[in-house]
């Protein structure tokens, strides 16, 4: 399968460049974004659910999610601040992740018209430090390895 | 239940991690394996089994032995930690974009 989100970290940079190019107009991109219901559908993954508790679409506008697991435990919690909002072409905003160290990161989502019916979407993340960029970088890895582990476990669990 | 076997379930096992180590420097069979665990053999050979699943392992045939050897290729899916960041947004990019797929006129 074609790898078509693009990650790009280069070595001693404190910030992360992802872009990814959409079979959708530019409209429906920015849509997905902005959108609580919509966003909450792609956001959500098998481990949780995402709801979004505030989504101000606008300069200055507050906005606040968070993940529940099926027990309905809080998985995860963030918040942040939206600087820029340009429809259909920019959402500048914060990013901090709750109840953990990491410091705010700052988001720049550009959303680029590429035809009528494609678009791309990039997305420049900057953190604090370069430690802490790749930290970040590494969590998806070492999340994988605990999912698998936990996988693991709920499976030997019902062979008891 | 079928498990989807992918490298990170097959390292997150630690048995698993060191029959990875033992067959990093030279292709061995399955006894010769089990010889250097205290765990019972159908146990090694379950782990073995899922190593080659998710194609950390593959097996050669030598005469009536199978040897086992590392897959280099896949270990480097390990090694590149950036892999698992592109996957969650790609995984999430590819699910925005089936749902707004509904959206189109």
């Amino acid at each position: 399968m074609e790898r078509k989100t693009k990650v790009n970290a280069e070595e001693g940079k404190h910030d992360i460049h992802i872009s990814r190019e959409f079979d959708l107009p530019v409209d429906l991109l920015f849509k997905a974004h902005v959108d609580p219901e919509i966003f909450e559908q792609w956001m959500s993954h098998e481990y949780g659910t995402t709801k979004v508790l505030k989504l101000e679409c606008k300069n200055h506008g507050g906005w606040q999610f968070q993940t529940v697991d099926a027990q309905g435990n809080v998985l995860f919690q963030a918040n942040g601040v939206i600087h820029e909002f340009v429809q259909d072409q920019k959402i500048t905003r914060t990013f901090e992740m709750n109840n953990t160290p990491f410091a705010v990161q700052l988001e720049f989502l550009e959303f680029v018209k590429l035809g009528d019916d494609t678009s791309k979407l990039n997305m420049q993340i900057v953190f604090k430090t370069v430690e802490l960029r790749d930290q970040l970088l590494k969590q998806p890895f070492a999340m994988g390895l605990n999912m698998a582990h936990n996988r693991l476990q709920e499976v030997v669990g019902k062979l008891k | 239940m079928n498990l989807r076997r992918d490298v990170f379930q097959a390292i997150a096992d630690p048995t698993r991690r060191a029959i990875l180590l033992l067959v990093a420097t030279q292709s061995m069979t399955a006894g010769a394996i089990a010889a250097n665990f205290d765990t019972a053999r159908p146990t090694v050979s379950k782990h073995l089994q899922i190593l080659t699943e998710c194609e950390l392992l593959e097996q050669e045939q030598n005469g009536r032995e199978i040897y086992y050897h590392l897959n280099p290729q896949k270990m480097k899916e390990i090694a590149d930690f950036i892999e698992p960041f592109r996957k969650l947004w790609d995984d999430r990019f590819n699910k925005l974009e089936n749902i707004m797929k509904k959206y189109k006129k």
